[in-house]
């Protein structure tokens, strides 16, 4: 049974890690705007917008 | 002007998908409107942008009324305004921040996000979609900050500049501080509910001596984050309470907070056996959780704003006949300065010009431009429409007729009304009453046997901490707050809501609150129209953006209009046009040279010309909106009612027919008076809430107690307030008030629920019998009882005053 000490210990440090990663998170201001993301990774890439005829249209964002 | 359904036939301009009336314009095999948007699609076709009006269709927005003047940027070159716009700046980086009103799809977020394909000098851009904000990183070698704006102003995303604006980000670094302390709450708990969960079915004892002491250690770990960083807000709130000899919900918190803390501490360490620290973690958990939910905010409305945020940052002045554009914090009594079309007047001066057609519509609400002639005095915070105008400085901007409310007292403290929250006067009543119970236990029991007594007056003050009381109300405010948000009316905070609950009197701003333009009231006096008339009137109206010809467009309803030739609009004058050889003229008397004079009671007059003979005059007054008199009629019951109106009083017989008896009219008033008029009512001991709507009444709104603005676009310029009001609901507004009352019912009824939940709990105690289980099982029960009871009667309230529907969304 002495393995929950070292079973309390790890599970200890991943919660910690998790929630020192959430602050790390929000620091960095990915709380900030929740939105416009959605949006952006919609767009196409520079790259690949080699001009097509019918270039992809992304879904309605609303 | 969209007056009849867009048919598909009507080519519609490739960059706004407005309807290209007069001369379409080709290139590139595509039909635009006007030059200027022909303009922004060449500047994005040429740096291979036109993803643009692919991923929406029609995502500019219509480049007509566009100003060109070329100079008004100037003023970015100067220093100061740079040091304070710019977020950061270095050799080579600079960053800044932009308001752009404009963004509105997901073109403009594209097209802000691939700046830097028309300038190298762009390093980067990010928008904000929601609070319309775009973030830009450039060289200041390569590209200036002017010509940066410049840019964005080319491509139709002409960024709102303004420095009272500037660093008023510090409210989210507060509720930043709360999220991490929620998160560090929650971590800790989650854990402590875990490691607690053996000793109640007693699986400890299985497991052996060593793991229950360490499981109750590791408990005791993890509470110190809890109580000495997690529950820190409530400490000095509530130290702060004491100090001024008041008693608001966190003391009697601190004081659970306590009991359990150091009780817990005694069991642990002292008799070895399993402390609360679980329920303690669970009850700062849920009491932040609480905070959270109150903090709904409209990141996208601002509350504050002053004059500041209104007025430009910049005018052009003339130095021995040279214009210069120079900051307004610059601008010095005797001063020459130049006003464009459009352009805002930023201090109280002398017209030098021979004529001024000034709108004041932001300041008073009435949006009929006012004429004014040589040498008479102009208040910052007018519109010049039509040509520009000189005038000379006559006060600093800050000391004008207008923003010298903002010198007033009212302006410089806080809002401290006399209305407490319901919350804080029971927890008085609440905390000597569990104290007096816990000193009774204890001395009841420490007859017979001490320790006993320690615990029986320690699990009272622990059982009785008011939690579930504690949060019926933040919950129950937070719900509200949302339930208003969705019925269009946007509180500052939380504690407006139980200040609505408890004003009595009511004070209306007339002009723009309560009447509107679109209710005007229109009467031709002259000779009848006849229907030819009436249909060249038509065609020369709809090609005016003038209010009265829009007032006068909308009398003349669907009329047929009839082609004019040589249409002009002479700005601050009138409109003419010629048909069949004749001319018509409409307008001011001196421009449509009518021979006699009439006498102006109220509102505006038009006059016509046909050729030379005068036909008769368009008497336009602005109406009261058809709900005002049932607003009235529903409110004069229950609350005592004022209007205050900056116009002469000729109304008065005619509102007093409308509003009913009981208003009590005040005619003539200055912004001053209206302020004055507010603190006395104050003072007179009565809660006011004010509606208003203009700058002229930002110092009413100040004042009074609820300060509510009514405007018709909300998340354009409206005054410092506690809550913003969408004019489309105004006739709302008794059920809004009704509803804040059922709030305040409702938070005693969750009040009464708690109460029951801490008899039982109390009784248990005062017999020594509370157990952490008990403890462990009677928190969080009590706890979301309350909420889940708030949140229901809430939402049924506001269904059954049609505040909320079904399935909304």
């Amino acid at each position: 049974m002495e393995v929950i000490f070292l079973l309390i210990g790890v599970s200890l440090l991943l919660a910690g890690g998790f929630l020192f990663l959430f602050f790390k998170a929000m620091k960095g201001g990915q709380f900030d705007d929740d939105y416009t993301p959605s949006v952006r990774i919609l767009f196409d890439s520079q790259k690949n917008k080699v001009k097509k005829d019918q270039p992809t249209k992304p879904k309605s964002y609303e | 002007m969209i007056s009849s359904p867009i048919q598909d036939s009507i080519t519609k301009c490739y960059h706004c998908g407005e309807a290209c009336i007069d001369n379409t314009i080709c290139f590139d095999e595509k039909k635009f409107c006007c030059q200027g948007c022909k303009l922004v699609y060449e500047v994005l076709s040429e740096n291979d942008l036109c993803s643009y009006y692919q991923l929406e269709s029609f995502p500019g927005e219509s480049q007509k009324a566009k100003k060109s003047r070329s100079n008004r940027f100037d003023f970015l070159d100067d220093q100061d305004v740079q040091n304070q716009l710019l977020d950061f700046n270095s050799a080579d980086e600079s960053h800044v921040t932009f308001l752009i009103p404009m963004i509105h799809c997901a073109s403009c977020i594209w097209l802000l996000e691939n700046l830097v394909q028309i300038n190298s000098g762009i390093i980067s851009s990010r928008v904000d979609f929601l609070k319309k904000k775009v973030q830009v990183k450039f060289d200041s070698n390569k590209i200036s900050l002017k010509e940066l704006v410049t840019l964005l102003s080319t491509i139709g995303y002409e960024p709102k500049i303004n420095l009272a604006d500037q660093g008023r980000n510090s409210k989210n670094t507060l509720d930043k501080k709360l999220i991490t302390q929620l998160a560090v709450a929650g971590f800790c708990f989650g854990n402590m509910m875990l490691f607690s969960l053996p000793e109640y079915f007693s699986e400890a004892q299985l497991l052996g001596k060593g793991f229950k002491g360490l499981f109750n250690y590791l408990n005791v770990i993890l509470a110190l984050p809890v109580v000495f960083y997690a529950a820190g807000s409530y400490y000095s709130s509530a130290w702060n309470s004491l100090k001024q000899r008041r008693i608001n919900m966190d003391v009697p918190i601190v004081l659970g907070i306590i009991a359990l803390f150091f009780y817990s501490l005694w069991e642990i360490f002292i008799n070895q056996n399993a402390g609360f620290m679980d329920s303690l973690g669970g009850l700062i958990f849920f009491l932040l959780l609480g905070k959270v939910y109150q903090q709904k905010t409209f990141s996208t409305l601002e509350f504050e704003r002053d004059y500041k945020s209104y007025f430009p940052i910049a005018v052009t002045k003339l130095v021995q006949d040279q214009e210069k554009v120079v900051p307004i914090s610059k601008l010095e009594i005797g001063d020459l300065i130049l006003i464009r079309n459009e352009e805002l007047i930023p201090a109280d001066s002398i017209l030098l010009s021979p004529r001024a057609n000034i709108d004041y519509s932001f300041v008073t609400g009435e949006e009929v431009p006012v004429s004014k002639s040589k040498g008479e005095t102009i208040y910052a915070g007018g519109r010049q429409l039509g040509d520009p105008i000189l005038l000379s400085v006559q006060k600093m901007p800050s000391q004008g007729y207008l923003t010298d409310l903002w010198n007033n007292d009212a302006f410089d403290k806080e809002k401290s009304g006399n209305l407490e929250p319901l919350a804080n006067k029971i927890s008085g009543v609440f905390t000597w009453a569990v104290l007096s119970i816990a000193f009774s236990a204890f001395i009841y029991w420490s007859l017979q046997d001490f320790s006993l007594a320690v615990k029986a007056f320690s699990s009272v003050l622990i059982v009785a901490c008011p939690c579930a009381l504690a949060m019926s109300t933040p919950f129950t405010l937070g719900n509200t707050l949302r339930i208003f948000g969705k019925g269009k009316l946007y509180l500052k905070n939380a504690s407006v809501i139980e200040k609505m609950a408890q004003v009595d009197t009511l004070v209306f701003d007339k002009t723009g609150t309560l009447t509107s333009p679109a209710n005007a009231k229109i009467e031709f006096i002259g000779e009848p129209l006849t229907q030819e008339t009436k249909r060249i009137l038509k065609a020369m109206v709809s090609k005016s953006t003038h209010p009265l010809s829009n007032r006068i467009n909308h009398w003349l309803g669907g009329i047929e209009s009839i082609s004019i030739e040589d249409f002009k609009e002479i700005k601050g004058f009138g409109i003419k046009g010629i048909y069949q050889g004749e001319q018509i003229r409409l307008g001011s008397s001196e421009f449509t040279g009518f021979p006699y004079q009439v006498e102006l009671i109220d509102g505006n007059l038009v006059f016509l010309t046909i050729g030379e003979i005068p036909v008769g005059y368009f008497h336009i007054q602005s109406g009261l909106r058809p709900c005002a008199p049932s607003i009235m009629q529903q409110l004069e019951g229950d609350y005592n009612l004022h209007l205050l109106s900056g116009d002469q009083n000729h109304e008065q017989i005619s509102l007093r027919e409308k509003l009913g008896e009981k208003v009590e009219f005040n005619f003539d008033q200055s912004p001053n008076d209206k302020l004055a008029y507010l603190s006395k009512l104050k003072n007179q001991g009565y809660h006011t809430l004010m509606v208003g709507d203009g700058l002229n009444d930002a110092g009413a709104l100040q004042a009074s107690e609820v300060g509510i603005a009514v405007t018709e676009e909300v998340s354009h310029f409206s005054p410092a307030s506690d809550a913003i009001l969408d004019a489309s609901v105004l006739e709302k507004i008794p059920d809004f008030l009704a509803f804040a009352k059922a709030n305040r019912t409702i938070i005693k009824m969750s009040f009464l629920l708690s109460f029951a939940y801490n008899v039982v709990g109390v009784g248990l105690a005062v017999q020594g019998l509370l157990s952490p289980i008990i403890c462990a099982v009677l928190m969080p029960l009590s706890s979301i009882s309350v909420v889940v009871f708030t949140t229901v009667t809430t939402n049924l309230v506001a269904l059954k005053k049609g505040l909320i529907k079904l399935k909304q969304d």
